[in-house]
């Protein structure tokens, strides 16, 4: 009787140990290649904005291109330029403007993709204010956000001969929606819903499109540091092909990608409007579409110069940048 | 159809109906006005809860501001050290259960000429108080919506509800007053003193409105951002104005006015689960949000509605039991008619001895049974009588036929004319008016070669006239002899006739004596329609024409004179009485003269028979189905000389 059990246990034994050997190989090659470490910061908390990360990620796009991607939520106390500048990510996503302020200043700085080709900040005011064409806006109370996201706004005050008393704050929905300024500056994709949300609709609006207007800037795009550039251009290039597939994903399938995005929001506390979500998702699919004759995640010379000069007039940067530097040359991989 | 059905039917028919028609009359008018009370009362109750807790929230909130604005006095008056600002600010929320943290933040260099931010901060953390200095490269707070808002809009501002991560991801708000430093004329903005507090009670509150079941109670920012909504999906993420579909719409709807500020009670579809119902909204005053309290309809309406059904159940059965009632009463009324009406039906069969069915009790039923059976007791003397009578009227009608049989035997049959009597052909018929008539006509020989005819009318009809017109004829017959002129004849029957009449009856006669050799006619007129004679060779007829005389009967003295006529053989002497020109058709209209002379002058050269029956006839053809009144007697003679002719 002993010796019987003895006996199977020692087969079971076997058994065991045949069975973790024979599973070893598989374990082994299901690790595959070890994924490449990259970090990524978008100009703010998550949103529809950035839809084509967040989806790329839970889709798989970026561990099929052998990265192991780390997207850190953007918001007020993030700045891109900072955590560029200081490494604490390695990809980030900036407005043209304040790159090309960046590389003026003498950072190191490499444009791998332009995403949003044109702009989407633009000026509303409310009903009340009198307020009907773009020369009524003189002396009137204009709501902006602070830094950067002034420098079309006032050269286009500038170059219409208009005085403004512009009022800085982070947030310019409320004081717009209280009463307490005439005009607010705030983003098509964003704020310009946001105001239906509360019950301003756009037929009670009067807007001016900065797209429209000569001092159309592209606005997104994704920044590297030089060195990183040079020491992992392929990582990067498979980070922005993968981006790119995310977005196109993302307009394949926009209810999966708000859901998505959704669940981002939820994991930071964002408020997150599901109507909100797509508008802003549509809003993006018509940013990224490039201008007739331009392709898809490229950055045309014509819209850099552009911005360079308007920096240069406004001060804020002294000689533009070597455009070939600046704009470095993995998206036509990507636009294939 | 419904006019064929019985009386049962009917009433029962008719009572139900109207029973229905006013009981569900009834019953709408109960629902709708219990419905409108509910509505009132549901109004009453929603908005003493809603106010009730929109006060209550003020209550709260209204401290918080005053102590943010009586710090902002505070600070606007004198220069205080850092270490007073943080002790005041302890002091603050310390002595605030509802306050979790407070600030006072200043303008850029304002406090301190070297730093560009100064913001000292209190916030609780677990049992004591934290100090905290906010402000740096990494946050702007000049740029925060509580700094911001209150610096341009120079006036205490709530911020819209937020999550705050430090202080354990509650929702939070915050009450942020501006104050300024005075340089005599001149107010420069100096910093903003704020309170947070945590909105858990409130969340509590608003969660913990309950209305019957389902109903429930939503606080929105002045924004129409869900600050509670029992779906939680929505809270701080939708806004009054962002839920898509057609929910959305109705929420849209009350957005508009809930973020205006304004007090309402309005029809709601909750836009969740569908249901219909009500919602009223009132301000929350210290921070403009607004709260919303729905009532659910259909529970609110649960008691009207479930005591609506028992009262249509009952109403229901009611009817039911009413119905049997009707019928059964129904039944009692008509089943003894129904008795009555077979026993009629078998009476009027003609069994007049059926006995009626006795009636149970006097009401119309039993009084209609007893005009029945009285009925029924006349109609059996009516028929007793009826057969007596008609038994008599039959009784007349024989004896009346047996005279009649006798007046036409008296009547002569033979009718004269050739072979036998080859000089001339006669024919006559009478066609009483009543089973015998007062009409007479006679003819016979006086001698071989005179012919002796009457014709005659006595007053008045049937037997009396007939026994008249019998007497008559008999004296004609006994008075006329040979040499005696027809004027004497009508003298002496006159005078036999007038000596002993009490009746005062008469009779109008026409006589005449006829040389057969000749054709030479002696006549004599009592008042008699005047014969035609017919001429033969022109188709013409003329009447013989005497003195007017009156009939006989009437005086007793009359004479009468004899008149003398020739008749050319060949030429017919037509007599009549005046039922021929005085017979009527159903119009009442005569037959009258011209149509008589018509048909005497197209058929004047025919036989007598064929003449008489002729103008028979067209008499009877005028009269078509109307009765005849008169006696019609004719008589047509036709002379044909000495050498005598043919009737043909």
């Amino acid at each position: 009787m002993m010796q019987r059990t003895i006996l199977r246990k020692v087969l079971c034994a076997g058994c065991c140990a045949a069975l973790l050997l024979g599973w070893f190989p598989f374990y082994a090659w299901s690790e595959g290649p070890e994924l490449e470490k990259l970090s990524f910061l978008p100009t703010w908390r998550p949103q529809a904005q950035f839809a084509g990360y967040y989806v790329a990620l839970e889709k798989g796009f970026y561990r099929r291109e052998g990265i192991d991607l780390e997207i850190i939520p953007g918001g007020p106390d993030r700045s891109p330029r900072n955590y560029l500048v200081k490494r604490k990510a390695d990809i980030v996503s900036m407005w043209l403007s304040t790159a090309v302020q960046l590389a003026s200043d003498g950072v190191d700085i490499g444009h791998i993709a332009q995403v949003i080709q044109r702009s989407a900040l633009m000026m509303v005011a409310g009903p009340g204010t009198g307020i009907h064409s773009l020369s009524d806006m003189d002396g009137k109370r204009v709501a902006m956000w602070p830094s950067d996201f002034q420098i079309q706004p006032m050269a286009l005050f500038e170059r219409h001969g208009l005085t403004v008393r512009p009022i800085t704050l982070a947030g310019t929905l409320n004081l717009f929606l209280h009463g307490g300024a005439d005009v607010a500056l705030i983003m098509w994709y964003n704020e310009y819903d946001a105001l239906r949300m509360y019950g301003m609709g756009p037929d009670r609006l009067y807007a001016v499109y900065f797209s429209e207007t000569e001092l159309n800037f592209p606005e997104d795009g994704l920044y590297v540091l030089g060195d990183t550039w040079f020491a992992r251009e392929a990582t990067l290039c498979r980070f922005v092909k993968a981006s790119f597939e995310g977005w196109r994903y993302a307009f394949e399938h926009p209810e999966e990608a708000v859901d998505i995005v959704m669940v981002a929001m939820r994991r930071e506390s964002v408020p997150a409007s599901r109507s909100h979500q797509k508008w802003m998702l549509s809003c993006m699919q018509s940013l990224i579409r490039p201008a007739a004759g331009g392709r898809i995640g490229v950055l045309s010379e014509t819209d850099y110069l552009r911005v360079a000069q308007v920096l240069e007039e406004g001060h804020r940067i002294s000689g533009t940048p070597n455009f070939d530097y600046f704009s470095k040359g993995c998206m036509n991989d990507v636009s294939q | 159809m419904f006019r064929n059905r019985g009386i049962a039917f009917k009433i029962g028919f008719s009572v139900l109906a109207g029973v229905v028609w006013i009981f569900f009359l009834a019953v709408a008018t109960n629902y709708w006005f219990s419905r409108r009370m509910i509505l009132t009362n549901l109004e009453r109750s929603a908005e003493t809860m809603t106010r009730s807790i929109v006060e209550h929230i003020d209550t709260v909130l209204a401290p918080i501001q005053k102590s943010t604005e009586t710090s902002a006095v505070w600070l606007e008056h004198g220069e205080i050290s850092e270490s007073v600002l943080y002790s005041v600010l302890q002091d603050n929320v310390r002595n605030n259960a509802e306050i979790y943290g407070g600030a006072i933040a200043f303008e850029p260099y304002t406090f301190d000429p070297n730093r560009l931010y100064f913001s000292p901060y209190v916030c609780r953390e677990e049992d004591r108080l934290k100090r905290i200095s906010i402000g740096s490269s990494e946050y702007h707070y000049f740029y925060a919506d509580w700094y911001a808002l209150p610096r341009e809009l120079r006036k205490t501002i709530w911020t819209d509800p937020y999550f705050d991560e430090g202080a354990g991801n509650i929702l939070m708000a915050t009450c942020a007053t501006p104050f300024y430093r005075s340089d005599g004329e001149i107010r420069s903005m100096k910093g903003v003193v704020t309170a947070d507090i945590s909105l858990d009670w409130l969340q509590r509150i608003v969660q913990e409105i309950r209305v019957l079941k389902s109903g429930y109670g939503f606080l929105v920012t002045r924004n129409g951002v869900f600050v509670t909504h029992p779906h939680q999906d929505w809270i701080m993420n939708e806004t009054l104005f962002s839920i898509e579909g057609p929910s959305g719409q109705v929420l849209k709807e009350v957005g508009h006015h809930m973020v205006a500020g304004e007090t309402g009670w309005m029809p709601f579809r909750d836009p969740v689960t569908g249901a219909e119902g009500f919602l009223y909204y009132a301000p929350v005053q210290t921070t403009g949000w607004s709260l919303g309290v729905f009532f659910p309809g259909k529970e609110a309406m649960a008691d009207i509605a479930r005591l609506s059904t028992i009262v249509l159940f009952l109403g229901m059965a009611g009817l039911v039991f009413l119905g049997v009632v009707v019928w059964m009463i129904a039944g009692s009324i008509t089943r003894p008619l129904s008795r009555l009406t077979e026993a009629v039906r078998t009476i009027s069969t003609g069994n007049l001895d059926l006995p009626l069915p006795e009636p149970a009790a006097m009401d119309e039923v039993g009084v209609l049974s007893e005009s029945v059976s009285r009925m029924q007791s006349s109609l059996k003397e009516y028929i007793r009588h009826l057969t007596e009578t008609t038994a008599a009227k039959e009784r007349i009608e024989s004896e009346l036929h047996i005279a009649r049989d006798i007046q036409m035997g008296i009547l002569p049959k033979s009718f004269p004319g050739p072979p036998e009597c080859p000089r001339f052909c006669l024919y006559a018929a009478l066609m009483p008016a009543k089973e015998v008539g007062g009409d007479l006509y006679d003819f016979f020989y006086l001698d071989g070669d005179h012919f002796c005819f009457v014709i005659g009318d006595v007053s008045g009809k049937g037997v009396p006239a007939s026994l008249f017109m019998a007497i008559t004829r008999t004296l004609i017959k006994t008075r006329s002899a040979a040499g005696i002129g027809p004027g004497q004849v009508l003298t002496l029957v006159n005078r036999d006739l007038a000596a002993d009449n009490p009746s005062m009856m008469f009779v109008t006669l026409f006589i005449g004596i006829l040389n057969l050799n000749d054709g030479r006619l002696a006549y004599a007129n009592a008042g008699h329609n005047p014969p035609y004679r017919l001429l033969e060779e022109d188709g013409g007829i003329e009447p013989l024409v005497s003195e007017t005389a009156c009939p006989l009967g009437i005086m007793e003295d009359m004479e009468f004179v004899s008149h003398q006529a020739v008749l050319r053989p060949g030429q017919t002497l037509f007599l009549y009485t005046d039922g021929v020109t005085d017979a009527v058709d159903e119009q009442d209209r005569f037959f009258g003269e011209a149509p008589f002379e018509d048909v005497l002058r197209s058929h004047g050269k025919a036989h007598p028979q064929k003449l008489v029956e002729t103008v028979l006839a067209r008499v009877q053809a005028h009269a078509g189905a109307a009765p005849q009144f008169d006696d019609i007697t004719l008589l047509a003679l036709r002379f044909f000389g000495k050498d005598g002719g043919v009737c043909e």
